[in-house]
């Protein structure tokens, strides 16, 4: 579970700050609220920046350590920024088998990224994730929460290029 | 509600609404609808778009005025391949592969019309007479039998009312008022229901085995559905999720739990939506919270999403993720049926388990020990995908052979290819050969075959299919995957990985399948948790099956299935090209060279062995060597 980490400056605004700050308030007294606050901060920031967990580990009253910890071991939660265009491609064993590998190797080909990485100009980030629940349509591959199914090499280009 | 006589009254109320479907209780529907169009809303069709066609329904039918007809977003049919579903009854229509364009004729012809749309239903359902028939009674369910996927497919997951209409809640309810604890318990036991989150331990004896004590109790579902190619979980949740709630209840009351968590992998928003919108309308009606029924009997349930990592699956991992922590497994004992989330004794299940909970009470232990096999009662719900014509989910009696699954009910191996090998039991189980395909599927038959039930994933693979590579490939999900607090699996899972790739690039020998073996059993032998101690399993049960594909990999340096791209070559076939140049306009390597009209060449040091050429030429000239 090795995570890649971007020096991309943070850029959190106050209102971010308020919003993160109320859900800590909310789940502060809740058994286990280390997990929750986490998604929901995800959500507010779109990532889980060091500056982001402190303020987490502060207000809940938990060492960061514990809370990078948590940050680190769990795919979901993300160091870095994602693109204005998320791509995720399914490398779960369905879509596996009927040759996602091939789309996630062009995939990188055609933006110049590895999986985990996003592109220079913050647009396009790629991921790899393990099942999407819609193996029935293997390869499947996601862009921004948009399910792309039977996928094949050569709609690559034209998903890219549909992407404004 | 306050009183089981208020749940019987709803479900009488409500009873005449499923009247016009398969799974109708009689009655008839007081509402003046005298049709209903059931689109399905789970994972697979909502990707290939049926929200959208939904929408397009409801808009077409208000702008054509019709005011008797009512959509229903269902869960899953389970026929995934044939998405987007739209049944429409009464007459059962089932029309596969609906596009929004063809909502408009659907409902000009048929809902306004009355003629239902033979070209867009599924060719199946046509008999030779020119009649119909429903969608499952089509070839695919002929041998299915579905317990667990009941209600999918079938009502609509976010109306409770539809759930108690079709039975929902009235073995809470005959659990609260007819039966004790131990009662409950005894029954679970004597169905012999096994847990079928994967590990197949009976369901009525964990609950039997918690201390009847006044300490606070939890009982957990487990819905993390790790195994990467399986959805049989999420189908559940997104198409019924209310029998998870009344099976946790009846749990919950015969271990003496009160409250419920269910754990659910952040990757299922859908499930997520419906678990959340189900536990609300439970509250709401009083099926969860103070004083259930009137009964005196206090029960809640908490949703807790996962993250993304395999090993909270297993039960000590999922309780630590709970709890907020990193979610490490820890060792055992004690059990968590002693000291488990929070350090109370807890109970954990899997979706599916419970899915069977609420028909057990119901029709009792003897029916269900009829279905299946002596050792393994029940069905099991498969999710049949890869290099099979039907894919989607199936539930099946237990003791069905894979040959019946993959030939019959899923339709067998399209492209004309052979089948070589089906996997069970994701990255902790093993594959199926060709010479084992009558078995039949129960949970000591595959143990003895090296593999495992699993969660149900069921993964057919043809010919085109490299064993090493799948071995390889299940590795690097373990590797990734391993938690990395005990150092069998940490290390290695790591070192089995390198030398399965030194295979696949042709840099193995035959001593090093010897070591690869030996780590194997290592690491089964001497990892803490469940994941590092199944690891090695596709590994095992490849090399035990399939051995002289390794030793083609290292000795002959040649992989016969033409996947390993170190040991595989694109060739032209001269007496089949016909020099229409389209391989060479499209490689991006330069490597194709050839004047038109004439037979092409490939410059094997030039070739990046992208395939692009192969998957295009359409004299299929150019082959894998
Ligand atoms: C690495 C690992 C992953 C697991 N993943 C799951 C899972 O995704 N879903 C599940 O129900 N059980 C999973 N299990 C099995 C659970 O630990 C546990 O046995 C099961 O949830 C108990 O429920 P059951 O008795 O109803 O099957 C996993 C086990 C291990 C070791
Ligand atoms: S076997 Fe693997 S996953 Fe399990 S505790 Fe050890 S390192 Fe973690
Ligand atoms: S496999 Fe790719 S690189 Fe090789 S010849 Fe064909 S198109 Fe060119
Ligand atoms: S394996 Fe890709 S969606 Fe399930």
């Amino acid at each position: 579970m090795a995570k890649r980490k971007t020096a991309v400056p943070f850029q959190g605004t106050a209102e971010q700050e308020k919003k993160l700050r109320e859900i800590i308030e909310k789940y502060k007294s809740v058994p286990g609220a280390v997990m929750p606050v986490l998604q929901q901060a995800q959500e507010v920031y779109g990532y889980l920046p060091i500056e982001v967990q402190k303020i987490i580990a502060e207000g809940l009253d938990v060492p960061l350590s514990e809370i990078y910890g948590v940050t680190t071991f769990y795919s979901q939660f993300s160091l870095n920024p994602k693109g204005k265009y998320e791509i995720r491609i399914c490398l779960g064993t369905a879509c596996y088998v009927k040759g996602s590998g091939n789309i996630m190797q062009k995939m990188e080909e055609e933006l110049g990224i590895q999986d985990g990485g996003i592109t220079a100009d913050g647009k396009f980030s790629l991921d790899s994730v393990r099942c999407i629940g819609a193996c029935g349509l293997a390869p499947a591959m996601v862009v921004n929460g948009e399910v792309y199914g039977r996928m094949t090499t050569d709609k690559i280009r034209d998903i890219i290029a549909s992407c404004e | 509600m306050n009183s089981v006589a208020e749940l019987n009254a709803l479900r009488e109320k409500y009873k005449g609404s499923l009247s016009l479907r398969p799974i109708s209780k009689g009655g008839t529907r007081d509402d003046n609808i005298k049709r209903e169009i059931l689109i399905c809303g789970g994972t697979g069709c909502t990707s290939s778009h049926s929200t959208d066609i939904i929408d397009a329904f409801n808009e077409e039918i208000k702008k054509a005025g019709v005011t008797d007809t009512k959509v229903v977003r269902t869960g899953c049919f389970g026929l995934c391949e044939l998405g987007p579903i739209v049944i429409v009854y009464p007459e059962g229509a089932f029309y596969s592969k609906v596009k929004v364009e063809h909502v408009k004729r659907i409902v000009d012809e048929h809902i306004v019309g009355g003629n239902v749309v033979k070209e867009l239903l599924y060719p199946e359902t046509i008999q030779d007479d020119g009649s119909i028939i429903g969608i499952f009674d089509t070839h695919f369910y002929e041998n299915q039998c579905r317990i667990a996927l009941k209600n999918c497919g079938n009502i609509d997951p976010e109306n409770i009312n539809e759930y108690i209409a079709n039975d929902g809640y009235a073995a809470l309810a005959k659990v609260l008022t007819e039966m004790t604890p131990d009662e409950v318990i005894e029954e679970v036991k004597a169905s012999g229901l096994r847990g079928r989150g994967g590990a197949g331990f009976p369901t009525g004896v964990k609950w039997g085995s918690i201390k009847r004590d006044d300490q606070e109790k939890f009982i957990l579902c487990n819905a993390d559905e790790g195994d990467p190619g399986a959805f049989m979980d999420c189908s559940v949740l997104e198409g019924d999720p209310h029998v998870i709630l009344e099976a946790m209840a009846i749990g919950g009351y015969a271990i003496g739990a009160h409250q419920g968590y269910i754990y659910v992998r952040a990757e299922y928003p859908i499930a997520v939506h419906r678990l959340t919108i189900a536990i609300n309308q439970a509250r709401e009606y009083g099926l969860l919270g103070k004083n259930i029924l009137g009964t005196g009997f206090d029960f809640d349930i908490g949703l807790r999403l996962g993250a993304g990592a395999f090993v909270c699956g297993e039960g000590t991992a999922l309780e630590a993720s709970i709890e907020g922590k990193r979610g490490e497994p820890r060792p055992k004992p004690p059990r968590m049926t002693e000291k488990g989330l929070f350090g109370k004794p807890s109970v954990l299940n899997n979706v599916e388990t419970y899915a069977n909970i609420p028909q057990i009470i119901m029709k009792g232990a003897k029916w269900f020990t009829s279905i299946g096999t002596e050792k393994s009662p029940g069905t099991k719900v498969f999710c049949l995908v890869g290099n099979i014509k039907h894919t989607g989910l199936v539930e099946i009696p237990m003791g069905t052979t894979l040959r019946e699954i993959v030939e019959d009910i899923g339709g067998g191996i399209p492209n004309g290819k052979k089948f070589k090998a089906a996997q069970t039991g994701g990255p902790s189980g093993g594959c199926i050969p060709e010479s084992l395909i009558d078995t039949p599927m129960d949970f000591d038959n595959l143990s003895k075959i090296g593999t495992m039930m699993g969660s149900g994933g069921l993964i057919v693979m043809d010919e085109d299919t490299c064993m090493v590579d799948i071995a390889k490939f299940y590795l690097g999900f373990t590797v990734d995957e391993s938690c990395g607090k005990c150092t069998p699996c940490r290390i290695g899972t790591k070192r089995l990985l390198e030398m399965l790739t030194k295979v696949t690039r042709g840099e193995g020998t035959l001593e090093m399948l010897d070591e690869i073996t030996e780590l194997c059993h290592f690491i089964k032998d001497n990892s803490l948790c469940g994941l590092g101690q199944a690891a090695p399993n596709p590994v095992l049960s490849t090399i035990t099956h399939f051995r002289d594909e390794y030793v083609s990999h290292v000795v002959d340096k040649k992989c016969p299935a033409g996947v390993c791209k170190a040991l595989m070559s694109y060739n032209i076939d001269p007496t089949k090209c016909r020099g229409c140049t389209l391989c060479a306009r499209n490689c991006p390597a330069g490597a194709v060279t050839g004047k038109i009209k004439e037979p092409h060449v490939i410059d094997p040091n030039k070739c990046i062995k992208c395939g692009v050429c192969y998957d295009n030429c359409r004299f299929g000239a150019i082959y894998k060597a």
